[in-house]
């Protein structure tokens, strides 16, 4: 009897004790949610869709566990998540420029990521063209992450838990920029800001309606900047120089068409977001949104290459100002921003 | 080995159905073999070193050569009646600094003689958008650009006296697929019919292609490093792009 009282209390303690060490592995934190790409009913099909990158929760926790780790970049001070901050709905709070290894000031605002997965061209200028190589941008850009994939790949291969965590993502120990890339990409394309008042208004949502306020706004929204910030996603994705100066000291969109109309022109942002999301413009020159109205109420230069729409300007007096302002927080997707699932920890 | 009339019942229409699909002017075969290529570089007839080595350009400009390697990729086979045969998945990244790299095998291709061949000097379009890749095309490689995503088709780096750059250096990194600076070339030639590409199961031939550095500088355009010593991308990638698409590759022999 007592014999089989020590076999049992022992098979309890292997058990406990593989349990316990389970429990070491912080990291590997497999979401209890199963991870899900969903498309909210007012978006269109995505660009991006999963297909050659199968979706797993093991896929998505080994993604962002790269995306948090600052040990990727070369002085080991800065991760992905450094200069996009969900808080700031992954762009980076308060910084005019991106931040990067050694104390290096990049030349340009750190974009808020979400709504990737219908992107067809990222950055400022549009130079990557696919969200998977996207990440590769940040690791090598010597004001960014100052590394190279092949320094990381080193680095994940010889840092536990990766290997383990690559095993239960893409069942191999084996570490390649590949899946890399592929498991960052599951974390950065389930990044789905949709549920905003916003979208509850115009999805009809449990009664969701404007106030007087915001719904002048919209109005006036749709009637003066909808034609760039297209719904659903607040930007129709095209590159245009909205005449923050008569020459750009940035050349913008050329640097990668080799077009001279594309100097100085940078691609359309989101508005979603956008209480959260300043300072604003390609170099963050604007720190609130007032600043950013009266740009286009009497701020607009006539530079070379200034979009046709803008050449009046957009003029708006104080009231319209405050109601298009109302109607911008509108498009703040507070689930989005406090969503345990994208967090650090 | 017996095989079920059941198994063969149900072989028989997925076959007959397969048969359908095929086209006309694909060549399939029911025997497969492999044949090797051979690239051996050289510079205007002189064999290839890197580093040590003095060379003349077209405008008789002295150069040494640091790094060389390009991709070849999407080989095509045809045969003399028209038909063709793709080789799938075929990206190669041949570099003078691995040798091993220079001689690459091409498996499971369907026997037969083969009078033309014709491969992509880059990467096609769409594999430049295509997201993460691996092997030949894996970043790691140093030939994917990530300022403006997309592959060097070919990179030279070296040294001429003549050179403007800092430290004399060369540095020709060609790539880009849109236009107007697009940079995708294909190479053909025809085999000579009397000794074509005979790939048989009892014998894998050997294609042995010439590949001439300096036809980066010459062709169309004669190029002074004195002017252009620096490319990556654009208008100058271009010209240097339209040279080699004449004089990169020349087909020498086949060993049957």
């Amino acid at each position: 009897m007592l014999r089989k009282l020590t076999v049992f209390a022992m098979l309890f303690l292997s058990i406990a004790l593989m349990y316990a060490c389970s429990k070491n592995y912080d990291e590997i934190k497999l979401e209890e949610t199963k991870i899900s790409f969903a498309i909210p009913s007012n978006f269109p099909a995505s660009a991006y869709n999963f297909e050659n990158n199968k979706l797993t929760n093991a896929g998505f926790a080994l993604g962002k566990t790269l995306f948090y780790d600052a040990r990727l970049s070369a002085d080991k001070s800065v991760s992905c998540g450094s200069c996009h901050q969900q808080f700031a709905a992954f762009a980076n709070l308060d910084h005019k420029v991106s931040h990067g290894v050694n104390n290096c000031q990049g030349k340009r605002n750190a974009p808020p990521l979400f709504n990737l997965a219908w992107q067809k061209a990222f950055f400022w200028d549009g130079g990557v063209k696919n969200i998977e190589t996207s990440p590769l941008n940040a690791i090598t850009d010597a004001c960014e992450m100052g590394t190279d994939i092949e320094t990381v790949i080193s680095l994940l291969k010889h840092t536990n838990p990766y290997p383990e965590l690559f095993n239960q993502a893409f069942g191999s120990t084996e570490i390649n920029s590949q899946l890399v890339l592929k498991s960052i990409t599951q974390f950065m394309a389930v990044l789905v800001s949709g549920n905003s008042k916003y979208d509850k208004v115009i999805r009809e949502e449990n009664g969701v309606v404007f106030t007087s306020q915001e719904l002048a706004g919209y109005n006036l929204f749709k009637e003066k900047c909808a034609s760039c910030h297209a719904e659903p996603f607040f930007t129709d994705f095209s590159y245009r120089s909205n005449g923050l100066d008569l020459v750009s000291a940035d050349e913008g969109r050329s640097h990668i068409s080799g077009l001279k109309t594309d100097f100085g022109s940078f691609r359309v942002p989101t508005l979603r977001n956008i209480e959260y999301t300043a300072p604003y413009m390609h170099d963050g020159r604007f720190y609130s949104l007032d600043e950013v109205l009266e740009h286009y109420n009497l701020g607009v230069k006539a530079s070379a290459n200034l979009d046709a729409q803008l050449k009046n300007g957009i003029s708006l007096n104080t009231l319209e100002k405050e109601q298009i302002k109302a109607f911008l927080k509108t498009l703040t997707d507070n689930e989005f921003i406090k969503n345990t699932l994208y967090s650090e920890s | 080995m017996k095989i079920s009339p059941y198994l063969l019942a149900l072989l028989c229409p997925i076959i007959l159905l397969l048969s359908c699909k095929k086209s006309d002017n694909t060549i399939t075969s029911n025997t497969k073999s492999s044949f090797t290529i051979e690239f051996e570089h050289q510079v205007n007839g002189a064999a290839l070193v890197l580093n040590t080595t003095n060379y003349k350009n077209a405008k008789g400009e002295d150069f040494k050569i640091n790094v060389f390697k390009y991709y070849v990729s999407n080989i095509k086979l045809s045969k003399a009646d028209g038909t063709t045969y793709l080789i799938p998945e075929s990206y190669f990244l041949i570099d003078e600094s691995k040798s091993s790299s220079k001689l690459i095998t091409i498996n499971d291709v369907p026997t037969g003689d083969y009078t033309k061949i014709e491969y992509t000097i880059g990467v096609d379009y769409a594999r430049n958008f295509a997201g993460a890749q691996t092997g030949a095309l894996d970043p790691i490689n140093g030939m994917f650009w990530t300022w403006n995503s997309g592959y060097i088709f070919v990179k030279l780096e070296g040294t001429s006296p003549q050179s403007l750059a800092a430290n004399n250096m060369l540095t020709f990194h060609i790539g880009g697929v849109i236009d107007p600076n697009n940079t995708i070339r294909t190479f053909s030639t025809e085999i000579n019919a009397a000794n074509p590409l005979r790939i048989r199961t009892d014998a894998k031939p050997d294609m042995h292609f010439i590949v001439n550095a300096a036809a980066l500088f010459t062709g169309k355009t004669d190029l002074s490093f004195a002017s252009l010593n620096f490319t990556m991308g654009g208008a100058n990638s271009v010209i240097v792009a339209n040279n080699y698409a004449k004089g990169l590759f020349r087909l020498d022999h086949i060993h049957n």
